[in-house]
């Protein structure tokens, strides 16, 4: 790899990076996102190679004009339409197919790389429509890709890839035309705001580290992204991660860093490997280590793995655990800023936020807030999930409603199901119900609702959801992440889970929903950190849209979506069933009874409602009453 | 000087280090589990939570005073709060306050009748643990703890240890030693400060009451008392006499009462002690070997330092430290004794917990035979004296037995930081001229700080000498005494800070006032004995010609 000495290299190594896509007859784009490597796309990256190595001199019918270079085959980062993988987009028409298996890769060669046709059953459809071109899908052509432009675009395991979509351009700009102090004040203008939920100005925040009188100084970013639900910073560490390091990089700069952690969950393997990939071959070619593209400008990065503790996510506990303690979220002040990893003036933001930041230099701060509402602008990547046609991961303008999201993106309801509610920031967010489905998504505007962005995992509910049972599985997530210290969030969080399990399981009464609205009162204003002080949220929040069906549970002993095991009732309808006893076949206790050719009965007393006869029945005869 | 608001009255602060701290001086006593002015601000049991002009609720210890703040502590919302936060508490420990050893003292105990608890709503659902009695000094159980982390901070920031730490998280946290090994297994020095801290019976002293009644009860045996310096000015404690108080002659007088057979002070075992170690200094500065000569009358800091610094060990002190001297002196004179046919139990009652192991080291047993048999702390022998119904507040003070009833002050002090050293000096020094003793006094030696220096002139020589109290302090000393970097000849470290009179088997609590109490008991008791130089002892100098004559190497040293 070229040694980038200075930035005339690398202006150059961009052309030629650009210039060796370009005569590529066809790029075949594989997702390697962690859905689609679920799905199997690793042995279709494999199968592809092979049949590109077998055929070295194929003809590529549809780009005649570049045929001298070669036919690539990469791995890119998660596309985001996760619903739709294993996902394969090939350049340069943009095709994308969708849930393509191993055994299609021979007739995507055969008939669309040689032939250039396409193959109709791998392209996805809506509505009776079927749709080539990737940009051309719903799901993408309401989105607003910046942060994730690159994701699915570009092969992540190699730095030239990134160069030459402008990567480094803005390290390059500030290095070489701004003072540090010019680039705080362009993120301040941007008016960025902190990605990882609580929305703090980024430049501001960078404003305190860089007036701080310790000279000795930290970046960190924080990729400990432990919402249920929510892989925003994992695709952007798996599929773009030279973007973040970018960011970083313009941070460090800014505030006179020379050092930097990466804080990664181990449970993301591929990103830190990705991660490992991008340092290593930025400090091959000259972008990382001493004197940058010789600007005396110095810079190391080192990734962190977590061990696996949500609470990690939290500022103080994240630094307590690369300094090797345990993580456990320390009073403030002092904050961060003052004394954070190693008792020095720390930046610390979230992936998605230092993703931000090249495009910001780039492009100006005026132009980044022309996007979403000035006092939140830019745009917000979602991991869109639950009962939505489309799940995956979304970027669109903050500001965006949430019906757009839902709809428009979504594709609506899944099963043409009716929509609840969505839950918003994960579990320490609230939820959001049809009334709010036309407030705008920004910091603010759900401040207002009592809910929060979070890092921007959205779950997506249906009628048939069961609220209390949505509150009792992130309560059930809190009280395990807890870390302990605080009495509020340690015990508070214990006892709120008990009485929740309760409820579900029909031994609920009212005084307990008198008790979980004490108990969240306390956990709220009393627990230590931030975690804590919004552990009681989807409680609160449920309790507070959702009261009728908590009342339900403990007073009416019913479930409305059958969801709560406790109150289902299994019946066997006499008009249907016909006594062929295959219902008292396969209950597993002996519950069910009845005389061959006449209906059958179930013995409530003794059914475990599993519901293996009802989908034993072969004629609907038995259903959940209620 | 900067004004806060504190419920609607305007009080004055200046440096404190926090908004509890404005509070507390203006008079109101915010309850709290995890804040001690001496360890870092832990801000996890959030009792302290105060309320703002704007409603905004945080924890005061956590807080810094600003000029103009207006705070309210006790409004309905502040009440609701503390009394579920001590609910949530109570419902996760065990409620059988009657027959648990802090019955009275626990602090947990204290404030649920201080707020009011009426009821727990909760029923406590935590599993079990096994109790921890395997070390020889405190006994662990998991189930009474709150986790307010008192203990671990105080072994990681004033003793440098860190035995104690958090395992698990959310309810199922525990405080435990690493990878879940018993206490016998740890680095533990049995110093007892997490005891001290402990607001709940969750670290408890590891009693041995019921065997020293067995032995009190049996005619065939003679029990004799030891009483170690620091005990006098902390027993009336829990008897209303006033903190720092000498109540020595009512302590003998009830020990009596009780049935012991003979009462004696350690304060005569430090006059050994000091005899014996002048020498060995004074060798050791002529010879010029194994210096610095560290002190051993510390078992904290005695297996601190074999734990941690065991290329050091050589620098410890041969000498036995005042409890063993004393208890070697009077096993070899039942032995002498063969008139008397009962067999010699020694109990010593001492303000310290490791002070337990000590007397099972095998280098403190003679013959097959303890020459301690039992350590009684402060705190077990306060619950005998409870236990006989005898008032200590009006009980008539008696005299110690004879023949070893009589000490110098030097042995008084060895139970405050820089007393060894100071009682050392004057032996030196050989001078009861009230100026030579107070310039000894002014080397300084005395005060509470965590290391203090000093360089005296013994003849010719001129004699570094380093003081420390806290092991965390020695610690760091002890590292650069080993790089080269410090240089002394005599190192004095006491485990406890401020030294015995803080010892992990005193009556607690014991705050500021107490500290300054007990630490001025004891140099008082100093500033009334007659006889101020241990060499002036007259029994000692008896015992030199008699019964340790010949013996004084098998007696009083270690090998």
């Amino acid at each position: 790899m070229e040694r980038i000495r200075n930035a005339q290299v690398l202006d150059r190594v961009r052309e030629e990076a650009k210039e060796a896509i370009k005569n590529s007859r066809c790029r075949i784009l594989i997702c390697a996102g962690t859905g689609c490597l679920a799905g199997g796309s690793g042995e279709i990256y494999q199968r592809m190679c092979e049949l590109v190595k077998d055929n070295p001199d194929v003809e590529v019918e549809f780009a005649p004009e570049v045929a001298h270079g070669p036919v690539e085959v990469k791995k890119s980062g998660c596309h985001g339409f996760c619903e739709m993988g294993p996902l394969m987009r090939i350049e340069p028409q943009g095709i994308l197919y969708t849930k393509v298996q191993p055994e299609d890769c021979e007739a995507i060669f055969q008939r669309t790389i040689v032939k250039g046709d396409i193959i109709r059953h791998l392209l996805y459809k809506q509505d009776g429509l079927e749709y080539q071109k990737q940009d051309e899908i719903p799901f993408y052509k309401k989105q607003t890709r910046l942060v994730l432009k690159n994701c699915g675009h570009i092969d992540a395991e190699h730095i030239n890839e990134y160069i030459s979509t402008g990567g480094y351009s803005a390290l390059e700009k500030v290095l070489f035309t701004m003072k540090p102090e010019e680039v705080v004040q362009e993120i301040m203008d941007s008016n960025l705001r902190g990605r990882g939920g609580g929305g703090f100005t980024t430049g501001y925040k960078w404003s305190q580290v860089a007036r701080q009188k310790e000279t000795a100084r930290y970046v960190v970013c924080n990729g400990d992204e432990g919402d249920p639900g929510a892989f925003m910073d994992r695709s952007i560490m798996e599929g773009d991660p030279h973007k973040m390091i970018e960011g970083m990089m313009i941070a460090a700069y800014a505030v006179g860093a020379q050092e930097g952690y990466i804080y990664v969950r181990a449970e993301y393997p591929l990103a830190i490997s990705r991660l490992r990939t991008a340092i290593a071959q930025a400090e091959e070619c000259g972008l990382l280590g001493d004197n940058i593209m010789d600007s005396g400008f110095s810079f190391r990065l080192h990734i962190n793995r977590g061990a696996g503790a949500f609470v990690c996510g939290e500022g103080s506990a994240l630094t307590a655990s690369i300094e090797g303690n345990r993580g456990m979220p320390r009073v403030k002040p002092p904050r961060t800023v003052e004394q954070g990893l190693f008792g020095k003036p720390t930046v610390l933001n979230n992936v998605e936020t230092f993703a931000n930041v090249p495009m910001i230099i780039t492009e100006g701060a005026q132009w980044y807030k022309s996007i979403g509402p000035e006092k939140s602008p830019g745009t917000k990547a979602f991991a869109l999930t639950g009962s939505v046609k489309n799940t995956g991961l979304i970027e669109v303008p903050m500001g965006t409603t949430l019906r757009e999201v839902i709809y428009d993106i979504g594709g609506g309801i899944k099963d043409d199901g009716e929509f609840k509610a969505v839950q918003i920031g994960g579990p320490s967010g609230g939820c959001l119900v049809t009334p709010h489905l036309d407030i705008s998504l920004d910091f603010d505007s759900l401040k207002k609702m009592g809910a929060m962005i979070g890092s921007g995992g959205l779950v997506v509910m249906d009628t048939n959801t069961c609220m209390v049972e949505v509150a009792r599985f992130f309560m059930n997530f809190t009280q395990n992440e807890s870390c302990g210290k605080c009495v509020p969030c340690r015990e508070g969080t214990k006892r709120m889970l008990e009485i929740l399990e309760r409820i579900v399981a029909g031994n609920g009464t009212l005084e307990d929903l008198d008790i979980l609205d004490e108990l969240a009162q306390t956990i709220t204003e009393t627990a230590l950190c931030g975690l804590g002080k919004s552990a009681a949220l989807p409680v609160m929040s449920t309790l507070k849209l959702f009261r009728d069906e908590y009342v339900e549970h403990v007073v009416d002993k019913k479930c409305v979506s059958h969801t709560c095991t406790a109150f289902r009732k299994f019946i066997i309808s006499p008009e249907r069933c016909k006594g062929c006893s295959k219902c008292a076949r396969n209950c597993p206790v002996g519950a069910i009874s009845g005389k061959i050719k006449e209906p059958f009965t179930i013995d409530t007393e003794k059914c475990i409602k599993c519901g293996a006869c009802e989908s034993a029945c072969a004629f609907g005869a038995i259903h959940i009453e209620g | 000087m900067s004004y806060m608001t504190i419920n609607n009255r305007r009080v004055a602060f200046t440096d404190e280090k926090n908004v509890l701290s404005v509070i507390r001086k203006s008079g109101i006593d915010l309850p709290t589990f995890c804040y001690h002015s001496e360890l870092s601000t832990y801000g996890a049991c959030r009792m302290c939570v105060v309320e703002d002009d704007r409603g905004r609720v945080f924890a005061s210890c956590s807080e810094t005073p600003r000029d103009g703040m207006v705070i309210y502590t006790n409004t309905p919302r502040l009440q609701h709060h503390r009394k579920m936060i001590l609910e949530l508490l109570l419902a996760s420990h065990c409620r059988d306050c009657t027959t648990c050893r802090e019955n009275g003292v626990c602090v947990l105990q204290k404030l649920a009748r201080q707020l009011g608890i009426n009821y727990v709503r909760f029923e406590n659902t935590k599993p079990q643990l096994p109790i921890d009695e395997t070390s020889d000094c405190i006994v662990l159980d998991s189930n009474k703890c709150i986790l307010c982390g008192d203990c671990v901070r105080t072994c990681e920031e004033i003793q440098g240890i860190g035995v104690l730490d958090f395992a698990f998280r959310g309810s199922k946290m525990q405080v435990t030693p690493a990878f879940n090994r018993r206490m016998a297994e740890t680095d533990c020095v049995g110093c007892g400060q997490c005891r001290s801290v402990c607001p709940t019976g969750a670290i408890t002293i590891k009693y041995n009451v019921s065997p020293v009644w067995r032995e009190v009860a049996d005619p065939n045996t003679r029990v004799v008392v030891q009483i170690a310096p620091a005990v006098r000015v902390a027993i009336g404690d829990k008897f209303g006499i006033p903190k720092g108080e000498n109540s020595l002659g009512k302590l003998v007088a009830a020990l009596r009462r009780m049935g012991f057979d003979e009462i004696y002070d350690t304060n005569f075992g430090a006059d050994l002690t000091v005899m014996e170690e002048s020498k060995e200094l004074l060798e050791r500065l002529e010879s010029g070997q194994n210096l610095p000569l560290f002190t051993s009358c510390c078992p904290g800091w005695v297996k601190f330092c074999e734990n941690r610094f065991p290329e050091l060990r050589g620098h410890i002190s041969t000498c036995r430290s005042p409890q063993q001297m004393f208890g070697a002196l009077l096993k070899e004179e039942a032995r002498m004794n063969e008139a008397d046919k009962r067999r010699t139990v020694v109990v010593s009652i001492m303000p310290c917990t490791a002070k337990k192991a000590e007397i099972l080291r095998p280098e403190h047993m003679t013959e097959g035979e303890q020459d301690v048999d039992y350590v009684l702390t402060t705190t077990e022998v306060t619950r005998m004296i409870q236990e006989t119904g005898i008032d200590l507040a009006v009980i008539e003070p008696e005299a110690l037995d004879m023949p070893f009833g009589i000490s110098s002050g030097a042995g008084a002090i060895f139970g405050v930081t820089g007393g060894v050293t100071e009682a050392v000096l004057r032996r030196l020094m050989n001078s009861s001229n009230v100026e030579v003793l107070e310039e000894i006094s002014y080397t300084g030696v005395r005060g509470v700080d965590g290391l203090k220096e000093a360089t005296v002139l013994v003849g010719e020589r001129e004699v570094k000498i380093a003081v420390v109290n806290g092991l965390k302090t020695a610690g760091e000393l002890m590292e650069r005494i080993k790089t080269g970097e410090a240089h002394y000849d005599f190192v004095e470290v006491m485990a406890c800070k401020r030294g015995c009179i803080t010892g992990g088997g005193q009556p607690v609590p014991i705050g500021p006032r107490t500290k300054k109490a007990r630490l001025e008991g004891l140099y008082k008791i100093d500033n009334m004995a007659q006889i101020k130089l241990s060499n002036e002892n007259p029994i000692i100098q008896n015992l030199y010609q008699g019964l340790l004559k010949g013996k004084e190497h098998k007696l009083l040293h270690n090998e």
